[in-house]
């Protein structure tokens, strides 16, 4: 019997597929259920704990926020009726919406939102920005709190608002006293639907009822924001571990809708008409390559030079991602399509240039030690992407060691801050999600903080100086000014080295209905015929 | 006898303790920190640190393990570092289905193996003992993971018989139950149906050459008896032993079978939690699993004696 390979598996379970059923002309639909395969097991619940995208995406379902961000990335009301500010710019006053109440039964009062925002700006960086600048958080009443800084920090709403980990989500005072250190104990939300503890299992599925007391806002709903009316009974995420598998369910209609199918399954979902896909995060990903500040020959900052001037996004995107309609050369370190994207200093990045990179090796003094990097091997692209940095960093004079391990090993390594040859790394890439790198106060590459800073630790006292600049600014304009010196020094600094942006599209069958745009799946405004 | 299995139980712990014990170290050397996991990809070294606190990983190996002990003995497998749930809970929604699919698997390795293994063996050099050898070396042959897609193909996307993917409880009906067992079963054991199938050919050579087997044959006894009630139950012994380590194979075997039917089993529970290094799941399931082989060891012993009085302990 001949070899059947996993592609010609799918070619065949597609078509089948195809055959056997036909596209089917829908309604908007109140009720049902849908079966949602998940990028990932959740196995953590509380989204101040940990920064996992999974938690972030359980935790839209479950809570609310006081501010959503719409598809255009407006920061609007959502939980919050009624806000104001002071002329100075220094004291904020939120007034809640009627009618918003926990799933246990109590109401949401002030006094939750002022321990949830304490809770959360103990860990999220765009929080611990805020809470550098002396907020003071009380209840004015049960439905009014106000936030009076002590110092002028511009992004409040922004970062009340934000979209993407740590999403200051709203939880009862109870449940918010909880240490930032530990786990929340009880699940207890005041979002569109209600976790079901009962039946979650671990590794394999978690179940959401509609919550029948959730109040939506009247406006349409546009991403995290606007009015979360909800049309499903019931929600039942599938982790399922194998990409086949998923294919196969979605093609035999036993699940309804796949939040990540890998690139290169997108064809064969794309040839079924009874499925269809999707781009609900056209701001997309973007990926990084990341040297260690702290030991040879990248505490050397011609040696990092070298690191932008060998860069070919191109080749990096064509290793990791393989389609071009999925990706996109990005010559800014904040979000192309973002507000802040910009080419300032980035003439290096824009053009490899190996004779000028080969040439600062040269200038460092590289000594031709080993430089070990870090070579995830069971994600696809990261796969690809320390391939190319391999060959591309041989290729301007660079010993390489490519060290090979799994996810798992790779975020151990990584926080090691050992010399490589006693443990520790010298280049390692990853990616994150657009969101993550829209501004200075959100983007960990751009930190300039030393030990404080990400795996890396790039001791950088201009950047900080200028992110701390650009929290303090209130005019869009200068705040504008302030992103681009920031990308001036992170790349001639060369904090990290971006290699592109990649978007992942979601794939779900064509009785599915209303999937929103946003950086993660929503399942308000979802019906199914 | 009694005495024998009751000398073999105790026996049985210090056996756990050393399993325990050897779990609990390698687990500590391999690379890897939940604390990192944990912390996500915003943490910074102080945030691990701190999580690494929390969760008792920064004391020294030998008070880790002492704890672990302590808790084991009070029957107490521990949390999941993640989800917070005990361990003993996350086993007890898995081990069901992990439970079925084996006994399915064994059920049909057993069922068809044997049979054929016997024929095989009483037509030797037949066309029929051929077939059956090249069905033996394809067994053995194929990967599980390729064959489970094979059967999906075939008998869920294309004829649409059967589910894809999946597990339903007995509790959800007796047909949603079997429909999503038969793939996964049968992908599970076709490996181990071969397996019986060889050994039970070969131990039935060399019974089928013996003179009491002649002799039966020559008192004129049908075929099928002597094969069932002479043959087969002289030539059973090495068979049990591959049915008995057949079990355990089968039950880390059970691991590709349920990621490819996404069947919420301890192999999956396992396999997700080495990935996160989730220590207490790892150290609970492979304890719970000892235990397991350790029992299937003893049970198998108690069959020889039952199959060949002249076996004394």
């Amino acid at each position: 019997m001949s070899q059947l390979s996993r592609r010609t598996f799918l070619a065949g379970a597609t078509a089948a597929a195809t055959t056997l059923a036909a596209p089917r002309v829908h309604a908007q639909k109140r009720g049902g259920t849908i079966r949602f395969v998940a990028q990932a097991d959740l196995k953590i619940l509380d989204p101040v704990w940990t920064t996992a995208y999974i938690t972030r995406n359980h935790s839209y379902l479950v809570y609310d926020t006081l501010f959503g961000t719409d598809e255009k990335l407006q920061v609007r009301p959502q939980m919050v009726d009624k806000h104001s500010v002071s002329k100075d710019g220094q004291k904020y006053s939120f007034t809640l919406r009627d009618g918003l109440k926990w799933h246990d039964g109590q109401p949401v009062v002030a006094e939750d939102c002022v321990e949830s925002l304490k809770r959360w700006m103990k860990k999220d960086r765009f929080g611990r920005l805020l809470a550098a600048h002396g907020p003071k958080l009380a209840a004015a009443d049960r439905k009014t709190f106000t936030l009076e800084l002590g110092e002028r920090f511009g992004p409040v709403l922004e970062a009340l608002g934000k979209p993407s980990s740590n999403v200051p989500f709203m939880m009862p005072a109870r449940l918010a006293a909880t240490s930032a250190d530990d786990q929340i104990k009880e699940i207890v939300g005041s979002g569109p639907f209600k976790f079901s503890k009962d039946e979650w299992q671990p590794g394999n599925q978690v179940v959401y009822v509609r919550n029948p007391d959730y109040v939506p806002r009247k406006e349409p709903a546009s991403g995290s924001a606007g009015g979360k009316r909800v049309h499903l009974d019931k929600v039942i995420w599938r982790y399922m571990p194998d990409h086949a598998t998923a294919a196969a369910a979605l093609a035999a209609g036993e699940v309804d809708w796949w939040e990540i199918p890998p690139i290169d399954f997108i064809p064969r979902i794309e040839q079924n008409p009874a499925l269809a896909t999707f781009l609900p995060d056209p701001l997309g990903t973007q990926g990084w390559l990341r040297p260690n500040h702290l030991h040879p020959p990248f505490n050397n900052k011609k040696a990092r030079q070298a690191l932008v001037y060998m860069m070919n996004q191109e080749t990096y995107l064509q290793a990791a991602i393989g389609v071009p309609k999925f990706y996109r050369t990005c010559h800014s370190v904040f979000a192309c399509n973002g507000p802040y994207a910009s080419k300032a200093g980035a003439e290096g990045l824009a053009k490899q240039n190996l004779e000028r990179a080969r040439q600062l090796v040269k200038e460092s003094g590289y000594d031709g030690r080993p430089v070990t990097v870090v070579h995830v091997t069971d994600i696809a692209l990261l796969n690809g992407a320390a391939l190319v940095t391999r060959e591309l960093l041989t290729s301007i004079g660079f010993n390489v060691d490519l060290k090979a391990m799994d996810w798992s090993t790779n975020l151990a390594v990584r926080a090691k801050k050992d010399p490589p040859d006693k443990g520790g790394w010298n280049v390692l890439h990853t990616w994150w999600m657009a969101a993550d790198v829209m501004h200075p106060a959100v983007h960990f590459g751009v930190s300039g903080a030393g030990p404080g800073a990400w795996f890396g630790w790039p001791e950088i006292p201009q950047l900080e100086k200028l992110i701390t600049e650009f929290v303090r600014a209130t005019d869009p304009a200068r705040r504008k000014q302030l992103a681009e010196e920031v990308q001036k020094v992170a790349l001639d600094e060369v904090a990290y080295v971006p290699w592109g942006e990649y978007v992942l599209p979601t794939a779900h069958r064509k009785n599915v209905s209303g999937i929103l745009k946003f950086i993660a799946p929503l399942f308000w405004n979802v019906s199914i015929a | 006898m009694f005495a024998e299995i009751l000398r073999r139980l105790v026996a049985t712990i210090p056996v756990m303790g050393v399993v325990a014990i050897a779990v609990f170290a390698l687990l500590h050397v391999t690379p890897g920190d939940p604390a990192v996991i944990i912390a996500g990809d915003y943490a910074t070294t102080d945030d691990i640190a701190r999580i690494r606190t929390r969760l008792g990983l920064d004391q020294p190996f030998h008070v880790q393990v002492g704890l672990w002990l302590s808790r084991i003995v009070r029957g107490d497998l521990g949390t999941s570092i993640f989800s917070g749930l005990p361990v003993s809970t996350l086993i007890g929604q898995r081990a069901a289905t992990t439970i079925w699919l084996t006994l399915f698997a064994m059920l049909i390795s057993v069922g068809v193996g044997v049979p054929i293994g016997v024929l095989a063996a009483w037509r030797k050099g037949s066309w029929l003992d051929r077939a059956v050898m090249v069905f033996a070396v394809s067994g053995f042959s194929m990967p599980t993971f390729w064959l489970g897609f094979i059967l999906v193909y075939v008998f869920a996307i294309t004829a649409g018989w059967l589910p894809v993917q999946g597990y339903h409880p007995i509790a959800a009906g007796v047909w949603p139950f079997l429909s999503h067992l038969i793939l996964p079963a049968l992908t599970l054991s076709v490996v181990y149906m071969a397996l019986i199938a060889r050994m039970t050919r070969a131990s039935m050579l060399g019974v089928l050459d013996e003179d009491y087997i002649r002799t039966a044959f020559a008192k004129g006894l049908a075929p099928r008896g002597v094969l069932i009630r002479h043959a087969l139950k002289n030539a059973s012994l090495p068979v049990v032993t591959i049915i008995g380590i057949g079990f355990a194979l089968l039950i880390g075997g059970a691991v590709v079978t349920e990621s490819v039917f996404a069947l919420p089993g301890l192999g999956r529970l396992t396999v997700d939690a080495i990935v996160r290094r989730d220590y207490p799941v790892i150290q609970g399931v492979l304890l719970v699993v000892s235990g397991v082989y350790v029992l299937i060891n003893l049970v198998v012993d108690v069959l020889y004696v039952i199959l060949d009085p002249r076996i004394r302990y």
